[in-house]
């Protein structure tokens, strides 16, 4: 448990996906302008992540990965294809996407109507696809992969409502002029990046 | 076409600058570039896709059904970051293993997929192809000014050669700083500011 614990603390404020790793910074950075949007984001993200990772992480232990169809034949036991991730991780995303628009249009319409666009948005967001893609790395197994996912979805969420926060207030501080908007958004985010690394020691 | 293959190529670079005006594509960059030498792999790569992926995406652009378009043009793309990331691993393996997942993070680099939507879906395979060249040239722009500042302040070094001797008798003391993901946040703040300060046009309203 102290395991799994220690690696959801570790996905979500050491290694935050937007802040340390600079993931999904696009949306990052174009949706923070207030935090109720940000917010409704954030949650999507939470969403897709915690479905995907573990999803990816199915298809990549059984369908991809070294050895995985030794139980068929053993003459198929050194069959690798790995090469072909990257397509399949990028065609589950976009599927897992499109499934939960199609879900949440049908059953919740309410929170659909709330995430509107974010939804199809988060497809390219690299944040998704880079918790994948780390999780393949590191080798995680199927439950540290959901926690994994869990976590990184609510690092970034976190990341993203707390940035908005920020956004919010400096709408009425006098910035000079060329720094306006995007430029001082980077020298926040690089400020936020900064307090977040004070977590770097925290290990349970 | 109105545009010259000339403008369609240098606009990015400055004017129109992908990272500094459109915020596309910084996603992936800055992780790669402490060192000067994997961000100008990184450069190449994305160039590479971005070029190879607008030019293939325009020559069958009238027949991908507009329903399905993302998906095709995701997998042209998906398809190039394969070729370059197997490329990377047979020949260039220690970079490769440096960059770990960033190389794969190109599928969802912003710029690609924007040039492929808003570019290549318009116009034919040869000014695609340069378009793609010219953003890809923009982005290796900021990738390769943000690398060396960060690798000659954080470390006294140039593509891993010291050029600014360090240690008790050295003349400079490593600003580690440099080395840790804040610094390219400020660092892109600052090249926005300069880039603005002599294009006005670029500046927000408030």
């Amino acid at each position: 448990m102290e395991h799994y614990l220690s690696l959801f603390l570790k996905a979500c404020f050491v290694e935050n996906m937007a802040l340390a790793f600079f993931l999904g910074m696009c949306t990052f950075l174009a949706v923070s302008k207030n935090v109720k949007t940000a917010f409704m984001l954030g949650l999507a993200v939470i969403v897709v992540q915690s479905i995907t990772v573990p999803m990816n992480n199915l298809i990549y232990q059984h369908l991809l990965k070294e050895g995985s169809f030794a139980w068929i034949s053993p003459s198929l036991a050194n069959v690798d294809l790995t090469f072909v991730g990257l397509i399949s991780y990028i065609g589950t995303i976009a599927a897992m996407v499109q499934i939960l628009e199609m879900f949440l249009d049908r059953y919740i319409p309410a929170l659909y109507t709330t995430l509107g666009i974010f939804l199809p948005l988060i497809t390219v967001n690299c944040a998704i696809l880079g918790g994948t893609l780390f999780m393949v790395e590191r080798d995680y197994n199927f439950p540290e992969s959901v926690v994994f996912g869990f976590g990184t979805g609510v690092g970034w969420a976190l990341a993203i409502t707390a940035l908005a926060g920020i956004r919010e207030k400096l709408k009425y501080s006098d910035v000079p002029e060329g720094l306006r908007g995007l430029g001082i958004t980077f020298i926040v985010v690089g400020l936020m990046a900064m307090a977040f690394m004070a977590l770097g020691g925290i290990q349970l | 076409m109105a545009e010259s293959t000339k403008d369609i190529l240098t606009k990015p670079i400055f004017r129109e600058n992908p990272i500094a005006l459109q915020i596309l594509g910084i996603c992936s960059a800055l992780a790669v570039t402490t060192k000067l030498e994997t961000a100008l792999v990184m450069s190449i790569a994305v160039t590479m896709v971005t070029a190879l992926s607008s030019a293939a995406i325009a020559l069958i652009r009238n027949y991908i059904p507009n329903s399905i378009r993302i998906i095709v043009q995701m997998t042209v793309i998906a398809t190039l970051v394969i070729l370059v990331d197997q490329f990377l691993r047979a020949y260039f393996f220690s970079i490769s293993k440096q960059m770990s997942v960033f190389v794969g993070l190109i599928i969802t680099n912003c710029i690609v997929m924007g040039r492929a939507e808003g570019f290549a879906m318009k116009n034919d395979p040869a000014a695609s192809f340069w378009d793609g060249v010219g953003n890809g040239l923009g982005y290796s722009f900021i990738l390769l000014t943000v690398a060396t500042v960060r690798e000659l302040l954080g470390k006294g070094q140039l593509m891993g050669f010291q050029v600014l001797s360090t240690g008790d008798d050295g003349i400079y003391t490593p600003n580690g700083l440099m080395l840790l993901p804040p610094s390219a946040f400020f660092l892109i703040g600052c090249i926005i500011w300069t880039i603005r300060t002599f294009d006005r046009k670029q500046v927000e309203a408030e």
